[in-house]
């Protein structure tokens, strides 16, 4: 106002909300204009998390680019790396050893099940209730132990590689992870003995953010976001890539595509793919990891101390990397927030040429305006909380 | 299990039969469709891809551009579809410069708004009757289109704070050394160039 007065029955105004907010699950800013406490529309900046992951590939060979991807979605590092395998793959025509496609969906579920479970607990946690956390919390760091004992580190694996994966697994890691798996479903039923019938949890979820089919058409949704919603789509059924089609396994569907939906189709995607890594583990047999070209996988060391071939391979290899014939391909996999894509464009180089990483939580934020309005203010965090936002992917 | 042309030639010959001006060329590569299309009438090709009951591609994936700088048009904008209802994906290219401003998507599909502001930033594409064309992903006030090409991969400004200052400054990029792109091309496979005492050779060993 002009003068400075405030008026009392003047009730818009703007918020800012974030960066720097506990509620935004990252560097997210909001523009937020309000009417009293109602959600007129939302301006999202973001980019404060941006590394520039697509330039930085064009700059890299295949294999020096595959840790970018752990950084993108930190909190399923495998499944985004299987997208980049998985394409150049693809453009090479590779084969990979059956025992190295069993352990890549293994590990794929166990990212799935890492994902959910923090997103199921910071998402209780941002409409209240402080304790499911931290026994989320104590199982992922379980998993994270698992992701250590493969490949040698927590959350940055660079486990899968073009041709398979890097190592393979131990008899006993196998059997630990067997055990976990026995486990943990009882470990997520104290979680919904306490959530999911609890009634300020309903209070704060029912009927919020409600997905209809028209907004998931329109605003490039996937995953969890389709499938609350009613609509059983799952690259993993569809599309099946690795050894999908050979699992049983079913996919869970929600009714009214609001936040509570969300919240149970990840319970219940949990228990599934649990019992998917069971059904990989039985199905694991002996075999190599990596497959046997060695012009695009490394040698395995042992060979390399006795043949001079393999040393020069090697060598190359890690210098040098292999060679992608030219063209174009989009893989993507059905990653635990939806549809991670890449689309790599090759000029036969040892670099590539371009390439354009499809995140999910992408157009799943950008229609948070469409999803907010009209909403209370304190709606718009636990709709954010249900959209299972990283900023690692969505910023790049 | 990957498709190949044959399973797309309904499709196509649908698709071409109905816009035979506005899509120029089809191909099939890797078990993917891709369509070349006239940048000026990309909005009937995805309003038919849309609509239509045989193609029905609801789900715009993903907006992108692609830079080719010793081409005319150096821009590809890439688009890739999905239809849920028939299970199929679809590739859609145009081509267009810098100046050239390709007609926005956002019509017919709300999410092209992010995908259109990104591919601005990163590239410099225009979007005409775009509602809100502004940066996405870089610093407030940055400068230059960092996905081109001839953009440095180091860029030019750098950031630090500053404690005499209090506040963080914007200072052009120093490096201490230069920034070193090796080029790992072996002699034996994939080099263009002659190597000095090589014409001398009679016939150079096919295999490498």
């Amino acid at each position: 106002m002009a003068d400075g007065a405030h008026d009392e029955n003047e009730r818009k105004f703007t918020l800012n909300f974030g960066p720097q907010h506990p509620a935004a699950h990252g560097v997210l800013r909001m523009i937020m204009d309000l009417d009293g406490e109602i959600v007129e529309r939302i301006d999202s900046h973001i980019g404060l998390l941006h590394r520039g992951t697509e330039k930085l590939l064009e700059y890299k060979t295949y294999l020096q680019g595959l840790p970018y991807f752990d950084r993108l979605d930190y909190v399923s590092p495998m499944n985004q790396e299987h997208a980049w395998c998985l394409a150049i793959e693809r453009l090479v025509g590779l084969e990979i050893p059956p025992r190295a496609r069993v352990i890549r969906v293994l590990y794929s579920e166990i990212g799935r099940i890492l994902n959910h479970l923090l997103n199921v607990g910071t998402q209780i946690l941002d409409v209240g209730a402080l304790t499911p956390i931290t026994w989320t919390f104590e199982e992922r760091e379980k998993l994270m132990v698992f992701y250590e004992r493969a490949c040698g580190s927590r959350m940055h694996s660079a486990y899968f590689r073009p041709g398979g994966v890097h190592q393979d697994l131990p008899q006993d890691l196998i059997d630990d992870i067997w055990t976990w798996c026995e486990e943990f479903p009882g470990k997520l039923r104290t979680v919904e003995k306490l959530i999911t019938e609890n009634r300020i949890f309903k209070q704060r979820n029912v009927d919020i953010g409600v997905v209809d089919q028209r907004t998931i058409m329109d605003w490039g949704f996937s995953g969890v976001m389709v499938r609350g919603s009613g609509l059983a789509w799952d690259l993993r059924r569809s599309q099946p890539y690795e050894i999908y089609s050979d699992l049983d396994f079913k996919i869970p569907v929600g009714q009214h595509g609001d936040n509570y939906d969300r919240y149970v189709c990840r319970m219940d995607e949990m228990y599934e793919s649990c019992s998917i890594m069971k059904q990989c583990i039985e199905m694991l047999e002996p075999g190599e990891v990596l497959a046997a070209n060695s012009k695009v996988a490394p040698p395995r060391r042992a060979e390399m101390k006795r043949s001079m071939e393999a040393l020069i391979h090697h060598f190359k290899l890690y210098t040098e990397g292999f060679h992608v014939p030219e063209g174009e391909v989009y893989a993507a996999v059905e990653a635990p927030k939806g549809e991670f894509g890449v689309y790599l464009v090759s000029d036969g180089g040892n670099r590539p040429y371009r390439v354009k990483l499809r995140a999910p939580g992408f157009p799943h934020l950008s229609a948070m305006d469409h999803l907010c309005k009209g909403h209370m203010l304190a709606d718009a965090s636990a709709i954010l909380g249900s959209l299972d936002i990283v900023f690692g992917e969505i910023d790049r | 299990m990957m498709n190949t042309t044959e399973d797309f030639e309904d499709l196509i010959a649908h698709i071409t039969g109905a816009l035979p001006d506005a899509v120029k060329s089809t191909s099939v590569s890797l078990g993917e469709l891709t369509l070349h299309a006239e940048r000026d009438q990309i909005d009937d090709v995805l309003k038919f891809l849309r609509d239509d009951s045989q193609c029905l591609f609801e789900t715009l994936i993903d907006i992108c551009g692609v830079d080719y700088p010793e081409r005319t048009n150096r821009f590809e904008v890439v688009y890739h579809f999905l239809s849920m209802r028939m299970n199929q994906r679809v590739r859609v290219k145009i081509e267009t410069d810098e100046e050239t401003p390709v007609p926005t998507s956002v019509e017919l599909f709300p999410c092209a708004d992010w995908f259109e502001r990104e591919a601005f930033d990163m590239y410099g594409i225009r979007f005409a009757g775009h509602p809100d064309l502004r940066r996405l992903l870089t610093d407030y006030g940055f400068e230059g289109h960092p996905l081109r090409k001839d953009f440095p991969l180091t860029g030019h400004v750098e950031v630090r704070y500053d404690d005499l200052e209090k506040r963080v400054v914007y200072e052009p990029v120093e490096l201490v050394q230069e920034y070193r792109n090796f080029d790992f091309l072996s002699p034996w496979e994939g080099m263009t160039s002659v190597i000095p005492g090589d014409e001398k050779a009679e016939e150079a060993p096919s295999d490498g």
